[in-house]
């Protein structure tokens, strides 16, 4: 049971890499990625988020859609309740620790809609994960993104100091560090399957 | 069939309603009551978030305005327009602003002085001065890579030939440049002045000569034909009182280099 965790755990940081191998949430991760603490700021939000979704959309997928049959209502049903949900946080937060949402404000809302927080909550459901799973595989999946996102930061910054061709400056060069990060990330795969056999 | 979508209907505008009803119970119960004393202060001022006041941007000077604790005249980049709405908003006596306008303290251009090294790294002033202070001859010279440049807001600054210059009628003295600049050349002073001293370099006359033709060689001319005294010679370096000078421009017609100029720097505000 508690290999399994670390498994999942394990996989959805490093193999199955929210935004370097399924390309979800690259708005944010070519954003915000610019200085570090932006990016740390994003990525514990992003963690935040996801854990708090999951747990809100699990329950809702078991005892509303699958009792009614109405599995094709999942992304409108998500989409809705995650939105409604950032927006109720970020209330909470308001009244309750504001310097906390100081530094969270800002990107709570850019998180209300952002792909890779629907994706995962999608995701557990087909992977066919039951509740500590899914939390668990959530928890990874935002870990993999402030992973990747403080990662890339530190690409980034090494990148403003070069002196790349004009027509390569800006967006370009991003992208192409982007594609290379994402490369490296390939080569988990098939290693965290190996690490418990 | 029509059942099927009456209940996907009904789920989805059930969840909306719940999700609608949390809401508005929540912005309802935990609304933070924001002061609007201070809404108004902080839509008075300019939103540069320059620190010219010093305090932590915009936001931290309107609180401390609203606490009591703050001038209303420290807001430069807003100068006396917004030192009046301020004054109005918080019913206070409005206290005139002193505008300021930076001056870039340096006449190294590329006729003027020379480089000692050929430079090859990150063209920032910072990372270039960490090399053995810069690529001039000239230890205290503008190095001329824009970082001063790269933060103003008002794009008041060009670089022309290898040095910076301000554009005071752009100027709105928040003093991000001063900040900016490794060498500490630029400084911030009232715009009333008229004559400006444009060289930093405290080195004896003759070390002087040698790094810069434009550099101030501190031979004391200026000093004793100063009808008002407004000039003094510190450490080998002209440095202007701008409350007594009258801008006659003796000072800057007699200068054997040329690095003193007269002329009006009033900035944006005027």
């Amino acid at each position: 049971m508690f290999k399994t965790l670390i498994v999942i755990l394990m996989s959805s940081v490093l193999v199955n890499n929210y935004v370097l191998s399924k390309f979800l949430g690259i708005c944010p991760f070519l954003g915000v990625s610019k200085k570090l603490d932006q990016a740390t700021g994003m990525g514990l939000s992003v963690i935040f988020v996801m854990l708090v979704s999951t747990a809100v959309t699990y329950p809702i997928q078991k005892f509303v859609l699958d009792r009614l049959g109405l599995g094709y209502l999942q992304t409108i049903v998500f989409i809705l309740v995650i939105a409604a949900l950032v927006q109720f946080i970020e209330i909470v937060l308001k009244k309750f620790i504001p310097s906390l949402h100081r530094s969270l404000g800002i990107y709570l809302p850019l998180i209300t809609t952002n792909c890779a927080v629907l994706g995962v909550t999608i995701q557990n459901i087909t992977d066919g994960y039951n509740f500590l799973e899914s939390m668990v595989s959530s928890l990874g999946c935002g870990l993999g993104f402030l992973l990747a996102m403080v990662l890339f930061s530190g690409v980034r910054s090494r990148i403003e100091n070069c002196d790349a061709p004009e027509c390569f400056k800006g967006l370009p060069a991003t992208l192409i560090a982007a594609s290379i990060v994402s490369l490296s990330f390939f080569g988990f795969a098939g290693i965290v399957e190996n690490l418990f056999a | 069939m029509l059942y099927n979508i009456l209940i996907a209907v009904a789920v989805v505008s059930g969840i909306g309603l719940i999700c609608g009803i949390v809401l508005a119970l929540a912005s309802h119960f935990m609304a933070v009551k924001v002061d609007e004393k201070k809404e108004a202060v902080r839509a008075c001022l300019p939103g540069v978030n320059c620190g010219a006041c010093g305090y932590t941007g915009c936001d931290g000077y309107a609180a401390a305005l609203v606490k009591g604790d703050a001038e209303v005249n420290l807001c430069i980049p807003g100068a006396d327009a917004v030192a009046k709405k301020l004054a109005e908003v918080l019913g206070v006596e409005f206290t005139d602003v002193i505008e300021k306008v930076a001056i870039v303290h340096c006449g190294g251009d590329c006729k003027s002085t020379e480089r000692k090294e050929i430079y090859e790294g990150i063209e920032t002033c910072a990372a270039a001065n960490l090399l053995y202070g810069g690529t001039g001859k000239c230890s205290f010279g503008c190095l001329g890579f824009g970082d001063c440049k790269a933060v103003c807001k008002s794009n008041a600054i060009c670089i022309e030939d290898g040095i910076a210059h301000v554009s005071t009628t752009l100027c709105i003295g928040c003093g991000m440049c001063v900040r900016a600049c490794p060498k500490h050349i630029i400084s911030l002073v009232p715009d009333i002045i008229q004559t400006v001293v444009f060289c930093s370099n405290r080195e004896k006359g003759a070390t002087v000569r040698k790094e810069c033709v434009s550099g101030c060689i501190g031979c004391k001319k200026c000093e004793k034909l100063c009808p008002e005294q407004a000039i003094v010679v510190r450490d080998n370096l002209a440095e202007v009182d701008s409350q007594k000078c009258t801008g006659c421009g003796i000072c800057a017609d007699n200068c054997p280099v040329g690095c003193i100029k007269v002329g009006s720097f009033l900035g944006a505000h005027k």
